[in-house]
């Protein structure tokens, strides 16, 4: 049963459905005490990849854009990764290749798992522009890590929230909690006890949550690919 | 039979109509509901046993079956995560008063982590206040896990570094999986939804830290920051059931191993997803450190 809602539709055209599983929420706003089927036709409406007033790639609405969303930031991630690899920096020990090639290994699973899970609603392949980073320097590298970490998991907690659809947030869940824990170890490289000190946890125990616009502000440094957020939901 | 109040809108034919409307919408309406022949027959029989002015609670009620989700359930979902909380928060707490941790980063990064147990009790009390409701009383806890005879298989806990750390480990680990089984739970409120997660996404940066520390301290690479299949990271038998279900490789129907081609192997493919874990698959898990 769980499997069968996870089938996205294979296009953006008149195949689109509403995820099967409709939330609480949706399920209000469809019975009209809020405002009609705006969340259905704001989903019907979304998932056009090249919206032509909007320069850039265009994630989409709905549960679709933050799926999206997700996977522009994976695909970060993995490019990054497969270049640390692939020129590693200068004085690199075995146990950091080890677990830095995890992480890489990490990053590429989510990009192809969201790859395959968007099908045809996936956006295309972002170019990267990592050009302010040095990769033959250890905290060149691991500083860039640091971020991308960081704010991996801080768009994942702040889009949680954005998220309709059950096994939608179930699956944003297991692999956030896999980015802090890449988080937690690349800090500790840096930094032995920086895991989770108070530049991302906070007096009350609470990790950051961030906006996808605060999120891609800080992301489009790396990106030639400009995106196009702007049909995300925001609420 | 008929009752003779002014006419509502509401009727059973609308609520036919209504149904149907639904159904366009959420196919799998009948099955949230029990049946969909049920589901006629029912309100076929409420349409006409009950007064009409009863049929909205009717509905209501059938609504919140199919649907869920009050507040009392994400009360319930707070209360619970409080219990796990008051765990981790004593027995840090107790770890670094007694525990031999040696000074320096191990005992400064115990001491983080007693600190954000602690935060997160303080604010789970504070919300479920707010939500109307009596926080859980902290339970009286035996981390020897042994079921408060205090001379269960952890009984050495307090005086054996290596130990502490492995059942450290497993609570963290516990702990992030109990979040996510319950973050669909919390879907109706995104205060409290995001303040989950943010809790959540810290208890795997201490698990993190804490396999670094064992890790480290073992001198063992098979021990990592992550999960790898539903290894135990050499703890053993006595923990496996916090591991078990952590070796899945396929996400949504997709095999994640080589997935794209891309050579992922099957433990990349299992660390690179934690899974949830039920309620109930997490009360049985704590149950031996509750007295």
């Amino acid at each position: 049963m769980q499997k069968e809602k996870w089938q996205l539709p294979e296009n953006g055209s008149e195949g689109f459905i509403l995820p099967q599983q409709v939330g609480r929420r949706k399920f209000l706003t469809y019975m009209g005490f809020a405002a009609s089927v705006a969340g259905a036709s704001a989903l019907l409406t979304s998932c056009d990849k090249d919206d032509d007033d909007n320069t850039g790639v265009n994630l989409g609405g709905g549960d679709i854009g933050i799926l999206n969303y997700a996977y522009a930031l994976e695909q970060l991630e993995a490019a990054f990764y497969t270049q640390v690899i692939a020129s590693q920096y200068t004085g690199i020990s075995a146990s950091e290749l080890a677990l830095l090639t995890d992480i890489r290994d990490h990053e590429v699973a989510h990009r192809e798992f969201f790859r395959a899970a968007l099908a045809g609603n996936a956006i295309g392949s972002l170019q990267v522009d990592f050009s302010k980073v040095d990769f033959s320097s250890r905290t060149s590298v691991l500083n860039t890590a640091k971020a991308f970490e960081d704010l991996g998991v801080a768009a994942y907690n702040g889009a949680g929230k954005l998220i309709t659809t059950k096994a939608y947030l179930e699956l944003a869940g297991k692999i956030v909690s896999v980015e802090a824990r890449h988080a937690g170890y690349i800090r500790d490289l840096l930094s032995n006890g920086s895991f989770a000190d108070n530049t991302v946890v906070d007096a009350q125990g609470l990790d950051l949550a961030k906006s996808p616009a605060e999120v891609l502000r800080t992301a489009s440094a790396f990106l030639k690919t400009k995106i196009n957020a702007s049909n995300l939901p925001t609420s | 039979m008929h009752p003779i109040y002014p006419p509502l809108k509401f009727n059973t034919m609308n609520f036919f109509d209504m149904i149907r409307n639904i159904e366009k919408v959420d196919p799998e309406i009948y099955e949230r509901m029990d049946t969909r022949r049920k589901t006629m027959q029912q309100f076929a029989r409420t349409g006409r046993a009950l007064a009409l002015t009863a049929l909205p609670l009717a509905l209501g009620s059938l609504f919140k079956k199919a649907y869920g989700r009050d507040t009392a359930s994400v009360v319930g979902v707070l209360q619970f995560a409080l219990t796990l909380e008051y765990l981790e928060a004593e027995f840090y707490t107790k770890g670094v008063a007694t525990a031999p941790i040696p000074a320096g980063p191990p005992l400064a990064a115990i001491t983080t982590i007693r600190d954000h147990e602690n935060a997160h009790v303080t604010l789970l009390k504070t919300v479920i206040t707010q939500l109307g409701s009596t926080p859980v009383a902290k339970p009286t806890f035996d981390f020897s896990a042994g079921n408060g005879s205090n001379n269960g298989p952890f009984k050495d806990v307090f005086t054996n570094y290596a130990l502490f750390l492995a059942v450290a480990q497993t609570f963290e680990d516990t702990g992030v999986r109990a979040y996510k089984g319950q973050a669909g739970e919390l879907m109706e409120n995104n205060d409290i939804l995001t303040a989950a997660l943010q809790i959540h996404s810290a208890e795997a940066r201490h698990a993190s830290h804490i396999r670094s520390m064992r890790r480290a301290l073992l001198n063992n690479t098979t021990i990592k920051p992550w999960i790898t299949g539903k290894d135990t990271g050499g703890i053993g038998a006595a923990v496996q059931a916090s591991y078990n279900g952590e070796d899945l490789t396929t996400q949504a129907g997709a095999n994640i191993v080589n997935i794209g081609n891309t050579g992922i192997s099957v433990a990349a493919a299992s660390e690179a997803f934690d899974e949830p874990l039920t309620k109930d698959a997490v009360l049985a898990i704590v149950d031996p450190f509750i007295a």
